[in-house]
Formats: C-alpha cells, sequence, structure tokens
C-alpha cells in the first residue's frame, strides 16, 4: 500500500515540469560550484604537498561541494514537498485515499518515500561529481560515504518537516514558505554567539558538518532519526484529525 | 442471501458547530437496493455520505458496512465500500489508465487482478477510447465517469456516488443512470441528488432528508402511491355547461380557466382521458386539448419539504 502511494507520487512528480526544472538547476548549479572548487584545489595543490597532515582532494572539494549541496536542498525540499498533501486537499483528490482502506500512517509514509526517492536522486547526483576525480587521484570513500549519508539524512529530515507543513494548508505556496522558513530558521539558529547547546543540537548543519568530517556518530544519526520522526508522526495526527474537521 | 443488510446506520449525528448538519439518523440498505437520498442543498446528503465512505467521522451514532462497524474495524468496512464523492478524487497529471490502476491497488487488488478489472470498469462505463489520454484533457462527462470507475473497479458491495449525474449532458446522464441500475441488482448503491426525475429513473428507495433528518423513507412504488390526487386539463371548442362536467365519474372538482379550457381534478387511478374523448366525440365538443396533471413526484417533495419548513 506503501508503495502503490509512494509510486503515485512519484509520477505525478515526474509528470510536472517541477521536478526536472528543479533537477536540471540544482545538477547545472552544482557542477559550476564543483569545477571551482576543482580549480582551487589545483591552485594550492603544490604548497600542500609540503604540508604534514594536510587535507586532501576530499576535504576540499567532496566537502564543500556537499556543504552547497545541503543549502540546495534547503531549497528544493520546500518546492518537492509543497504539494503533498496541499494539493491534495485542495483538488478533494484526498477523498480517495480517506475513503480507501489505508490508514493515515501509510498514506504520510507513501507520500515520504515517493518524495524522498526524488531527493535522493538529486543528492546522489550531486555525490556522483567527486567521484569522478577517482580517474585522476585517490580519493577517500570512507569521507565521502559519510558525507553522502549526511546529504541523504539531511534530505530526509527536510522532507518530513515539509510534509507536516503540506498537511496544514490547502496553499501549496504557503507550505512551501512555511517549510523553508522553518528550515531556515533551523539551520541559523545555531548562528548566535552565546553558543548554548540546545540551539546548537537543534541545527540540521552542525550534524551535517560532522559527517562531512567522516565523522559517523550515533548522536548525529539519532538527530536526523529525531527530526524525521517527529514530523511524520505529527502528519498521521493531523491526517487523522482532518476526519473530524471538515 | 439476497437481502443481506449492507449498511446499516444508527442514530448518526454530525455537528458543525451549532448547527446539525446530520440529526439521528437510521437507515438500513440492502443488496439489491439503490437507494436516494433526496433533498434541498444543505439537508445534510454529502455529509452523510461522507461519513458512510469514512472520510468524516460521526459525532455520534455508528455505521455498519457489511457487517463491519467503520470506527472499530475501519479497513475491512472501507475495503467494502466505493465511493464518489461531490467532486471526483482524480489526478488531472495521470492517465485514465493510470487512475483506475492507482484506485485499484488502493483498494486491495493484486497487480494481476487489477488490469482485467480495469478493462472491465472501462467498458462498462464507457471509457474504453479514452484509457490512454490524460484526465485533465478529458470532458467534464468522460472525468465524472472515471470518478465512476474508479469507485466500482474493486467491485464492491457497497456503492456510494455523491450526485453522480451532475454536469452531465442528457444522453450521458442516461447512460450513468442504465448503469447505476445495473450495479444496483448485484451490489447495493446509495446516491445523492437534489432532482426527483434522477430518484425516480434510478431507485428503488427514496429517503427524503430535510435539515439533516428524515422526513420520507420509503420504496419508490410506495411514493409513487401516495400522491395525491391528479388532475387533467382539457380545450374544448364548444364546451358543455360546467356542471355536466362535474356529473363525470371521479371528477372531484371543475376549475374553468377560461378559452374553452378546463381543469378537471380527479381521485388517483380513474381512467378519466378515455371517457373524456369518447364524450367530447359523442356530443361535438370538439376537443383540442388534453393534458395529464397528475401532481408530480416533484410538486410532492417541494410539499413535503416545505410542509415540514413550516411546521417545524
Amino acid at each position: 500500500m506503501i508503495l502503490t502511494i509512494a509510486a503515485r507520487e512519484w509520477r505525478s512528480l515526474f509528470l510536472s515540469p517541477l521536478a526536472w526544472t528543479v533537477l536540471a538547476a540544482q545538477q547545472g548549479l552544482m557542477a559550476w560550484i564543483f569545477l571551482l572548487l576543482v580549480q582551487d584545489f589545483q591552485a594550492v595543490q603544490g604548497r600542500l604537498a609540503g604540508l604534514e597532515n594536510a587535507p586532501g582532494v576530499t576535504d576540499l572539494v567532496a566537502a564543500p561541494l556537499f556543504r552547497v549541496a545541503a543549502w540546495g536542498l534547503l531549497l528544493v525540499t520546500p518546492l518537492a514537498t509543497m504539494r503533498l498533501f496541499s494539493m491534495e486537499r485542495r483538488t478533494r483528490s484526498l477523498d480517495l485515499l480517506l475513503s480507501a482502506p489505508v490508514s493515515a500512517s501509510e498514506m504520510v509514509l507513501g507520500k515520504y518515500l515517493g518524495t524522498m526517492l526524488f531527493l535522493w536522486i538529486g543528492a546522489s547526483l550531486a555525490g556522483l561529481m567527486p567521484l569522478a576525480l577517482a580517474f585522476g587521484t585517490t580519493l577517500d570513500f570512507g569521507k565521502l560515504l559519510a558525507g553522502l549519508l549526511g546529504l541523504s539524512l539531511l534530505a530526509a529530515g527536510f522532507a518530513a518537516v515539509g510534509l507536516y507543513l503540506s498537511t496544514l494548508t490547502v496553499q501549496p505556496i504557503a507550505a512551501a514558505a512555511a517549510t523553508f522558513g522553518l528550515l531556515l530558521g533551523l539551520s541559523v539558529v545555531d548562528l548566535q554567539e552565546t553558543t548554548s547547546r540546545l540551539f546548537g543540537y537543534l541545527s540540521p548543519l552542525r550534524h551535517y558538518d560532522a559527517l562531512l568530517l567522516g565523522l559517523v556518530n550515533s548522536a548525529d544519526l539519532a538527530y536526523y532519526l529525531l527530526l524525521s520522526v517527529l514530523f511524520l508522526g505529527l502528519a498521521i495526527r493531523r491526517i487523522d484529525d482532518l476526519r473530524l474537521r471538515d | 442471501m439476497i437481502n443481506k443488510t449492507l449498511v446499516q446506520v444508527e442514530r448518526l449525528t454530525r455537528r458543525y458547530g451549532e448547527h446539525r448538519a446530520v440529526d439521528d439518523l437510521s437507515f438500513t440498505l440492502r443488496r439489491g437496493q439503490v437507494l436516494g437520498l433526496l433533498g434541498p442543498n444543505g439537508a445534510g446528503k454529502s455529509t452523510t455520505l461522507r461519513m458512510l465512505a469514512g472520510v468524516l467521522a460521526p459525532d455520534a451514532g455508528r455505521i455498519v458496512i457489511n457487517g463491519r462497524d467503520l470506527l472499530d474495524q475501519p479497513r475491512q468496512a472501507r475495503q467494502a465500500i466505493g465511493y464518489l464523492p461531490e467532486q471526483p478524487p482524480l489526478y488531472r497529471e495521470l492517465t485514465v489508465d493510470e487512475q483506475l490502476y492507482y484506485s485499484a491497488r488502493l483498494h486491495g487488488l493484486s497487480r494481476t487482478a487489477s488490469h482485467p478489472a480495469i478493462a472491465r470498469v472501462k467498458e462498462r462505463c464507457g471509457l474504453a477510447e479514452v484509457g490512454k489520454r490524460l484526465i485533465g484533457h478529458l470532458s467534464k462527462g468522460y472525468q465524472q465517469r472515471t470518478g465512476l470507475a474508479q469507485a466500482i473497479v474493486h467491485t464492491p458491495p457497497v456503492i456510494i456516488l455523491d450526485e453522480p449525474t451532475i454536469g452531465l449532458d442528457p444522453i450521458q446522464i442516461q447512460g450513468i443512470r442504465t448503469l447505476i441500475r445495473e450495479l444496483g441488482r448485484k451490489q447495493g448503491v446509495i446516491l445523492s441528488t437534489h432532482l426527483l426525475s434522477e430518484v425516480q429513473s434510478t431507485c428503488t428507495h427514496v429517503h427524503i432528508l430535510r435539515a439533516g433528518r428524515l422526513v420520507y423513507a420509503g420504496a419508490l412504488a410506495e411514493l409513487e402511491q401516495q400522491r395525491p390526487s391528479a388532475s387533467l386539463r382539457i380545450g374544448l371548442n364548444a364546451p358543455p355547461p360546467i356542471a355536466e362536467l362535474e356529473q363525470l365519474p371521479r371528477v372531484t372538482q371543475v376549475e374553468e380557466l377560461g378559452e374553452g379550457q378546463f381543469r378537471l381534478h380527479h381521485s388517483p387511478g380513474a381512467l378519466l382521458h378515455r371517457i373524456l374523448v369518447e364524450l367530447a366525440y359523442d356530443h361535438g365538443w370538439d376537443l383540442w386539448e388534453l393534458t395529464p396533471e397528475r401532481e408530480s413526484l416533484e410538486q410532492m417533495f417541494v410539499n413535503l419539504t416545505l410542509n415540514q419548513e413550516t411546521a417545524g
């Protein structure tokens, strides 16, 4: 049942020009930044050779690229999730799901999975770029994988937030704006001077940075898991609530 | 069991704030019945159907679908339902085939069982030609038929249709009505409408709703019998004295309408028109108009809902 819903979501996403446009823009931008990073690396390569314990190409190209990809996700996720429930409520096609023998959790997980697959495509396309360097140099595949894992987890957390917010309104644009605002807020919450531990913990990008360094901490993984579960749980409650409301 | 109870509704109530949209409603639907929920706009028809379909939770009352309680065993109960809401739940970007496949799978049909079911339902709903077309590009009539097809693709025992013929042209309406009557033979259909003609041409049973309450419930045949006395309008070029018309069998009252026209009120079942034609010929009244004016069900429906309104 979850797969049926995910497949339908996935199909609808790729039948709209939105998905293709987003992927193309994302890919073009990432390629440009990748080239700049490689150029920079070539410029400093000579000086690095003399240093002891110098950062390698993975640290100087792949990690910054993934950092840019994370900011890209911040823009892409609201676009990918805004229609999930708001559009179905608006066109009243949600009635089909509500009257079918499908639970609210199946609806939410199905739509979540469909969106995740889309975001993961974008993430892995970005991840493939540094892989191209493997032809000319040695890459730290451990760090690369940790970075990809981080990007996927970030996408999972962001998508859960966006999915929940799309259940709150019948206006896709409003859902997108709210998602963007909330994600951006979470991401910059640790930028203040006092560096309270709580604010630091709340920022999804802070946990992401650790993964980019190749440090796979269970605390960071737990953060993304908690973020996703919290917002998916809220979404499920909200869908059940819709039956009581209108 | 031919007369198996498919839907049992007990004391169903739903409020919107202070307003009671559905108030203490109880009824049953058996296999082989097409039940028409009739009522003016805002009578609570859609709210009732939404609750039956499990889209809206009732504030009070019980709904049992095919032996399963809709609130206690929602999955099993919903399995037995096919629902066409007021606005067909369609994805404009999908083709008709894709939409039907989605609906079939959602309602628990396996991958292999879906394809023959889709072919069958397309045939029944007249969609065979448009399977590959995008729903967004179809006319309103085809969209409505696709909506109906997605509701019945899994052959549910209970079919719930909210205003199924709204927005269709007369030929399409006939087609849908024929289909609904067919569905009603083996399954149970409950539909809402504000058109009495729809009930007359499709339903076996009618429930009339007003302000969320049931004001009439019965078989359509009973309703027909309860129709009050009817009338005939006649036009004569050489009319006899009015007293002579009043003497005719079963005539209760004669109204003179001027220019040789009369309205003859008579008790139901009288074959007055035959007698009139013979008499007019024998006496040279020169009959030029003969129109039966039996009070229509429509009029009776209006009276029923209006009377209640003034009484309540």
